[in-house]
């Protein structure tokens, strides 16, 4: 959230060039946006789009068990608290190389959990897109549960104990009170979440490997540029890409988190 | 009938609370702030967990259920709307949740007995306080609760406002049959609202019963000030005198005629009688500017503090009290079971018309 607060000045900048490129009528909003994507190479537009595709699938699949966790960390009333608030603030603090590596013991196709997936399921996670999202998810899940937890520490307690003396039952209450007031948070989560996940770079590395069209999403294909000789431009055009992308997802963040408010009459 | 026991134990303070009321009607938990009045409906709604918890309204226990199955409703101090709902989605959130046997409260008859019309496609924030009251009184009852709990709906209001919302109270009242428990720490809308008074200090209950009873209990001199002591009498209005605003009012065997407007013939009015404006003789006074004399006998004589005694007159079925000098009692021999006449000023009353049809 603070992270809005700080590039809020960027965005706005980049707002107002947009708008004077509307206005002189040179370069049609939607038009641009075709143009650029025209612009791209094919090896370009291939880690755009599995980025924002491991990107959204990270935040689908994450954004339940955030809620979940954000729920039992603020209201939980358990004897292990303290220890998953540890478990779930770890991929902040360990090398993002390391997550990979657990992921990689863990969901690797020998590993505990991934070799019953394999086996049983017939879903692989090493090495493909779906364990570039699982990876992206882990190290992306602190800021989402930190942002949900933070709007659900602001949810007034007495607003659900008004819904429980008009007969809502736990999950009711939850549904319809706690939920749409945490909403804002959520929101912010899951677009700081999204915007994260665009740029994972170790964890998915190291899990996933660096395959083109499967694994190998923005901050990988840069770093591959970078690695090959005179490869400096191409670095330089992804480089700008990510930097446009985290701009568009922080302005989205805002105006999503400003709309919300707005309908929850604040 | 509505029987409570309630019981909580906490560092530094304890509740212990049992008392009975008829039903319908309102009963006013009445003390200074901090006295466990609070405490007590949330533990009768299950808002808060507690060492014995027993409400029973018409022989059904109502605290054999969870707190959501109860049908208690709750009009918190603050209103408590849902902020992301508009006033008409606040209304129904209750009535949804209720299955429709239970359903003898209409929308339309909540929507126009509160004056809700006008804002139900508003937003809680859009709302005054008094308006946020009444719709959080309406989403309340709109929810079929066997019985409506309160807590100092008015207090979170200014004057104006309070007089805005007490009216609209007086109608719930008078016209649901609903049992509600009304916690206030103001002694004027307990006087207007209620029919019957719990009065409660450090977590215990000090003497329970119609307001003319309690309004005799000497406790009740440290809660609402030496000042605004008095006995609360019932009376019937005999006359109505509309240029003066005047009305004679049946009390016990007399008449009494006081400064009441906008009350019709026939009706229940209730007086407070304030302690310190009513003076005694021995014998029948004349050639006074005092509109009331009473005849009546004493039945108790009771320290009010070094100076002053506190006099309690039986004036045929209505008890009154008299605020007098100690040394007034000595030179008149006041005593128990002394015939005294009693005089009240026609000004000196705090009155309310309360049609006693419920209670």
């Amino acid at each position: 959230m603070d992270g809005v607060k700080v590039y809020a000045p960027l965005g706005a900048g980049l707002a107002v060039a947009c708008r004077g490129m509307r206005k002189s009528g040179r370069t049609p909003f939607k038009g641009s946006v075709r143009d650029a994507a025209m612009h791209l190479t094919p090896a370009e537009l291939d880690a755009l789009l599995l980025s924002l595709n491991v990107a959204a699938r990270s935040v689908l699949f994450s954004l339940p068990f955030a809620v979940v966790i954000a729920w039992l960390l603020t209201r939980g009333r358990f004897a292990g608290r303290w220890l998953l608030d540890a478990l779930v603030h770890l991929p902040l603090v360990l090398p993002p190389v390391a997550v990979g590596y657990v992921l990689l013991l863990v969901f690797g196709n020998n590993g505990p959990i991934g070799g019953w997936l394999r086996n049983n399921l017939g879903i692989q996670l090493a090495f493909t897109t779906a364990g570039a999202a699982l990876a992206t998810a882990v190290m992306a899940f602190p800021l989402m549960v930190r942002s949900i937890r933070l709007a659900l520490e602001n949810v007034d307690p007495g607003l659900e104990a008004a819904a429980r003396t008009l007969g809502a039952e736990p999950m009711d209450r939850f549904l319809t009170i706690t939920l749409p007031l945490m909403m804002p948070g959520v929101i912010a989560g899951a677009v700081t979440a999204f915007a994260a996940g665009l740029g994972e770079f170790g964890a998915v590395i190291t899990f996933v490997s660096n395959i083109p069209g499967v694994t190998r999403t923005i901050p990988l294909a840069l770093y591959t540029a970078i690695q090959s000789p005179g490869g400096e431009d191409q670095a330089l055009r992804l480089a700008i890409l990510s930097f446009v992308l985290g701009v568009i997802g922080l302005l989205l963040a805002e105006m999503l988190a400003r709309r919300t408010r707005h309908l929850l009459g604040r | 009938m509505l029987t409570v026991k309630v019981a909580k134990r906490r560092a530094g303070f304890v509740l212990h609370a049992e008392f009975a009321a008829p039903t319908p009607g309102v009963v006013a938990l009445f003390g200074r702030s901090g006295c466990g009045k609070t405490t007590t409906i949330n533990i009768m709604a299950g808002l808060l967990a507690a060492d014995t918890a027993h409400v029973a309204l018409d022989g059904h226990v109502l605290t054999d259920l969870p707190p959501e199955q109860r049908r208690i409703g709750y009009v918190f101090q603050d209103g408590r709307l849902f902020p992301h709902l508009s006033v008409l989605r606040n209304l129904q959130y209750g009535l949804k949740r209720t299955r429709a046997p239970q359903q003898t409260i209409a929308f339309d008859q909540i929507v126009s007995l509160l004056g809700l019309a006008p804002l139900l496609q508003r937003r809680p924030y859009q709302l005054s306080g008094g308006e946020r009251q009444r719709v959080s009184l309406g989403r309340a009852l709109l929810s079929q609760p066997a019985m409506l709990l309160l807590d100092e709906p008015l207090a979170a209001l200014d004057a104006a406002r309070r007089d805005e919302v007490l009216p609209y109270l007086e109608r719930l009242r008078d016209n649901l049959s609903i049992p509600m428990v009304y916690v206030s720490h103001q002694f004027d809308e307990v006087l207007q609202l209620a029919t019957h008074v719990v009065l409660m200090d450090a977590g215990h209950v000090v003497a329970h019963g119609t307001l003319s009873e309690v309004s005799l209990v000497p406790q009740l001199r440290a809660i609402v000030g030496p000042d605004s002591v008095g006995a609360v009498v019932d009376g019937i209005v005999t006359r109505v005198d509309g240029t003066s605003g005047m009305a004679d009012l049946a009390v016990g065997s007399g008449s009494l005629n006081v400064a009441l407007t906008s009350v019709g013939l026939g009706e229940r009015v209730r007086v407070q009688l304030l302690a310190r404006d009513i003076m005694l003789a021995t014998e029948e006074p004349h050639g006074l500017s005092v509109r009331n004399q009473l005849r009546g006998v004493i039945t108790s004589v009771a320290t009010d503090d070094d100076s002053a005694r506190l006099v309690t007159v039986d004036v045929g079925g209505a008890n009154v009290l008299s605020r007098v000098t100690r040394a007034a009692v000595e030179e008149l021999g006041l005593r128990n079971g002394m015939g005294v006449w009693v005089l009240v000023k026609a000004v000196s009353t705090r009155g309310h018309a309360f049609r006693l049809g419920v209670g």
